[in-house]
């Protein structure tokens, strides 16, 4: 390793280093104007009164603050739900925005020197790193040592760092109250873009975005000379940065509704959403279009696109949750499970998921035109359950956490439902697939090791036949690492797409007999 | 063109009967694969001393370089062979009593055979060089061989391979993936050159110089040294020129593994003779993959030849014969593949390193020269002959195609877009190619106009 290579990982890991120290520093004072302005009118008034106790006192952390906040909220709740007194009773949760403002000190006070000592520096860091990576070799890529990696292998680096980000989606999700000084870093960036101060979520889009162009720039670095995988790195990184952070922002900035117009139902399962549908039908001609481009999406733009292309222009080159597996996740995509058992599962589990979208965004539209009146209670109830085990769960925790325990692509393959329904429509009405070239294939195994949906490629291509697979994002490794040049992403006629033929071209003994 | 000969003159054909295969390899579980596809009630045994399972031979490289897990080159789960009722025996074969029919094993009861098919792969050719048995000298064929490179080279600083072909680059590729430094002596004057033409040669010299190989061609081992306790500690080329190393790879080829049957009945040669169907000279026995010699080679072809693809079209053509009835051996047109270091080979027909008229040559290199196409043809009849290509893909059905039914040089420039297997949005090089041709040529041939797309665009009229 080159020295500056060696500069960069040390200035990464020390910026990761101070970014979690972060957490743990300055101290936490409740004012009453801070108070006044996260919180509503009518609930100011109560709030002040309850919360007098926590007003103006110093905490030395966020727990020991988050917990006398809550103590006096739930009790004054608790008082209320014991009177019956149910109008009375705070819905709102004002943890996170209290505890953001409350945050005294070093942080609240550097938001921009510490932004860029701990995000900016740890990108630079990596960037670093990674630009000087293969310089001087010729192009090709190599995979020397992958599965001697702690890191990439689930040694102790991978299990160290599948805990870390289970823990990290596991704060985000359900106690962002916690990580209120990592949202206090982007403010700045936050009050630029939509002039919102920001929230955990914005924290999470701008690591995420972040992830997805500094981890593309080592795509660009480990494919060179490969265009197929240059244009799709670039694909995911452009609509991530444009269309996922940077224009819904704006949008908010217009005060429009958050929307990102890449995100398809049901992988955003929010749309038919009542608050969603009001949101975008009173929002003028842009909220119009956000609507109906969403819907032309699921009816036309799905079926039609993937018709000719096949999934991969949504799962490999568009979204999200594919992006970051594909940059962020590549030096983990070998470890998806490989087995026939697996693929068992993964059609159960996905198709599951995706009846389970279905049927809740059934619901939620009856709902809305029976008024609201008869399925008000199972709608709630479902969109809890479907937000916190899919939504969260599922494709954040396990999603993203699992990387370096399970592959890239486990919510993909396991739980995506639009993967599912791109699938169905891949697998049975689509001029994609991957063509096997003849009799060439030494059944060497790494199309199937590097297969990050756990496709046994080798399967197919040893007897000859194309792989006409649901579950192929057709990401185009398994062509890339082929060293015999067997596989071929091709979108062509239907016929003969699925092909079984018994004895493999180059043989013609056994062909001549019939 | 059906075979007269009925499958009972050919082999024991009762309901119960016992097939042996020895040998897991490509051969073997081909073979073994197809027998129970078409044949439901024999029992097959499948027997090896190497591994339990069958693993792919050709991904042996990738183990040591940490791109695969030992367990990723298996082509199929564990389950497979109970599943198929296909019983496998991990034990070498020590003696075979073809009167009995029956095997003797190292260290399981012996074992009786109705069919014995011999599937025995190949060994590392050895020259007797001085100290070719010292420790750290090696070949790489078996997964032992592996194992015991991973062992010797845990601590070495310097390595030598000797031997020019493509395992030889193989095990130098290996060592430089571990950092080790490795002197590279071909006895030859260009890489390869005796299967390569010079042009396809000095491409493939030049990039394994670009890897920082120390690669000394015309050079040619003379004996190995010992260091005092066993092991190696230099080699001397016949230039009298010593090198220090501490492991040595010799990859001067392989030849057929046939001491389990030496100086028995069966009918050898450089490998077990066969005919066309793969019978040997004793009734029921066969042999098939690197390990068959052909006593009348099909056209073309070598009598022993000892790549993958050989050895399961053996496979897939004597579970015909055991099972259908005989049909002989018809090989289509060769085919072959390799890949150097970054750059990926691929061969259709006959391309010999030399040539002579009629048959001349095209060839075409890219100007960063990591890239050739070679088409050998005859100049009268203009029929392809073969094709080379370095650097580029090409479709296996499309030459397999032309090559039979004897297409002309000419229609296949034409439709390099339909030959063509890049992957997509690579540079595509089809009208150089077709422009160099005509000017070395002087033909005016145009590029078929590609089949309109089909796309969403044109959909949208774009
Ligand atoms: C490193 C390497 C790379 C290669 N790369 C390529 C390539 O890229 N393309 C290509 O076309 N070819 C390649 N080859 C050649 C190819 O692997 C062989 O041609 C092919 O594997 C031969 O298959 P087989 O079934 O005939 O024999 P094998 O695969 O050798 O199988 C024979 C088996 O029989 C077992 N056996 C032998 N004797 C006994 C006994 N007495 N008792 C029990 N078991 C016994 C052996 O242990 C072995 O497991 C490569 C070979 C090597 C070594
Ligand atoms: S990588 Fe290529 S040669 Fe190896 S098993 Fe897959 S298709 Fe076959």
């Amino acid at each position: 390793m080159k020295i500056i290579q060696k500069v960069g990982l040390g200035l990464f890991w020390g910026a990761l280093l101070l970014f979690n120290a972060l957490l743990f520093m300055g101290e936490f004072r409740l004012t009453d104007e801070k108070l006044q302005q996260v919180t509503s009118e009518p609930h100011y008034e109560i709030l002040r009164h309850e919360l007098a106790p926590v007003l103006n006192k110093t905490y030395g952390s966020s727990f020991a603050f988050v917990s006398a906040f809550d103590r006096y909220v739930s009790d004054y709740n608790l008082k209320q739900q014991e009177n019956e007194q149910w109008n009375r009773v705070i819905w709102d949760d004002y943890t996170f925005a209290a505890t953001k403002v409350a945050s005294e000190g070093l942080v609240a006070q550097n938001k921009l020197l510490l932004l860029l000592l701990t995000i900016g520096l740890g990108a630079i860091g990596a960037l670093l790193n990674l630009l000087p990576k293969y310089r001087g070799e010729p192009a090709g890529i190599k995979h020397n040592g992958v599965m001697f990696s702690s890191n990439k292998s689930r040694g102790i680096i991978g299990i160290t760092l599948g805990v870390y980000l289970i823990g990290l989606y596991v704060l985000l999700y359900w106690f962002p109250e916690y990580i209120v000084n990592w949202a206090l870093l982007v403010d700045p960036l936050s009050h630029m873009l939509s002039g919102q101060p920001a929230s955990q979520w914005f924290l999470y889009g701008t690591i995420y975005t972040l992830a997805i162009l500094v981890m593309g720039v080592r795509m660009f670095r480990k494919y060179r000379g490969n265009k197929y995988q240059l244009l799709r790195t670039s694909s995911v990184m452009f609509f991530q940065l444009s269309f996922a952070f940077l224009i819904p922002e704006i949008l908010v900035l217009m005060n429009k509704p958050w929307h990102d117009f890449k995100n398809i139902w049901p992988l955003d399962y929010t749309f038919f959403y009542n608050y969603r549908v009001e949101g975008m039908l009173s929002s003028g001609s842009i909220g119009l279009f956000m609507f109906i481009s969403g819907i032309l999406l699921i009816i036309l733009g799905v079926p039609l696109l993937t018709y000719f292309y096949g999934k991969r222009w949504y799962c490999s080159w568009v979204c999200g949750c594919g992006g970051l597996a594909e940059t962020a996740g590549d030096p983990y995509r070998h470890l998806s499970d490989k087995s026939l058992s697996a693929w068992k599962i993964e059609r159960w589990m996905v198709h599951s998921v995706l009846v389970f979208a279905v049927v809740m965004t059934g619901v939620t539209i009856a709902n809305y035109f029976s008024g609201f009146g008869l399925l008000g209670q199972w709608t709630d109830t479902l969109h809890k359950w479907y937000g916190f085990l899919i939504g969260a769960a599922f494709a954040g925790v396990v999603g993203v956490g699992f990387y370096p325990l399970m592959g890239n692509r486990v919510w993909c393959r396991f739980g995506c439902p639009l993967a599912a329904y791109l699938g169905i429509v891949q697998r049975f009405k689509s001029r994609f697939r991957i063509t096997t070239n003849g009799g060439q294939c030494i059944s060497c195994g790494n199309c199937s090791t590097y297969c990050e949906m756990g496709i046994d490629v080798r399967w197919y291509a040893q007897r000859g036949q194309n792989i006409v697979r649901a579950s192929c994002v057709g990401c185009g490794v398994c062509a890339s690492v082929c060293p015999r040049g067997v596989l071929k992403l091709e979108n062509g006629p239907q016929q003969g797409r699925i092909n079984d033929i018994p004895i493999l071209t180059g043989n013609e003994s056994i062909n001549m007999l019939s | 063109m059906k075979e007269g000969k009925p499958i009972e003159a050919f082999c024991v054909h009762s309901k119960a009967r016992h097939v042996v295969i020895i040998g897991n390899g490509i051969a073997g579980v081909t073979c073994a694969r197809h027998l129970r596809k078409r044949d439901s009630t024999s029992r097959i045994t499948i027997i090896s001393g190497e591994t339990e399972h069958f693993f792919s031979r050709t991904a042996l490289m990738y183990i040591y370089m940490g791109h695969m897990k030992f367990e990723h080159t298996k082509p199929y789960e564990d389950w497979f062979w109970e599943k198929n009722r296909l019983s496998l025996v991990h034990d070498w074969v020590t003696h075979i009593d073809f009167d009995k029919k029956e095997l003797q094993l190292k260290t399981q009861d012996p074992l009786a055979y109705d069919i014995l098919v011999l599937a025995l792969g190949s060994q590392s050719n050895m020259f007797g060089w001085p100290g070719q048995d010292l420790k750290g000298v090696q070949g790489l064929y078996s997964y032992q061989d592996l194992e015991n490179m991973e062992a010797s080279t845990k601590t070495c600083q310097k390595a030598v391979v000797v031997g020019g072909g493509l395992i030889g680059i193989e095990m130098a590729e290996m060592l430089r993936s571990r950092n080790i430094p490795v002197t590279f002596l071909v006895r030859e004057q260009a890489f390869w050159d005796n299967v390569l033409p010079p042009q396809e040669a000095e491409l493939v010299g030049r990039h394994i110089r670009e890897h920082h190989f120390d690669l000394r061609l015309g050079a040619e081992l003379d004996k190995i040294i010992d260091d005092g306790t066993g092991q190696v500690k230099a080699v001397v080329t016949k230039d009298g020129e010593e090198i220090a190393c501490q492991f040595v790879g010799l990859t001067v080829g392989v030849s057929p593994n046939i001491g389990l049957v030496r100086d028995t009945q069966l009918g050898i040669n450089k490998g077990i003779l066969v005919d066309e169907h793969f019978a040997t000279n004793i009734p029921n026995v066969f042999a098939i993959g690197d390990c068959a010699e052909y006593r009348t080679p099909p056209p073309l072809r070598r009598p022993v030849e000892q790549v993958w693809y050989t050895g399961r079209m053996h496979g897939e053509t004597l579970a015909h014969n055991l099972t259908q009835g005989p049909v002989p051996y018809q090989p289509g047109p060769w085919f072959n593949s390799a890949k150097f270091l970054d750059i990926e080979y691929q061969t259709y027909g006959l391309v010999p390193n030399k040539w002579e008229e009629p048959v001349v040559s095209f060839y075409w290199e890219h100007p960063d020269g990591k890239k050739c196409l070679r088409l050998l043809f005859d100049k009268n009849r203009r029929q392809l002959q073969g094709v080379n290509v370095f650097g580029m893909r090409l479709r296996h059905a499309f030459f397999d195609k032309a090559l039979r039914r004897n297409v002309t040089v000419e229609e296949v420039i034409g439709k390099l877009q339909e030959a063509n297997f890049d992957p997509e949005f690579y540079d595509r090089h089809y009208a150089e190619i077709l422009q160099r041709f005509n000017q070395q040529f002087g033909t005016s041939l145009q590029l078929q106009k590609e089949k309109k797309r089909k796309s969403l665009w044109a959909l949208l009229g774009l």
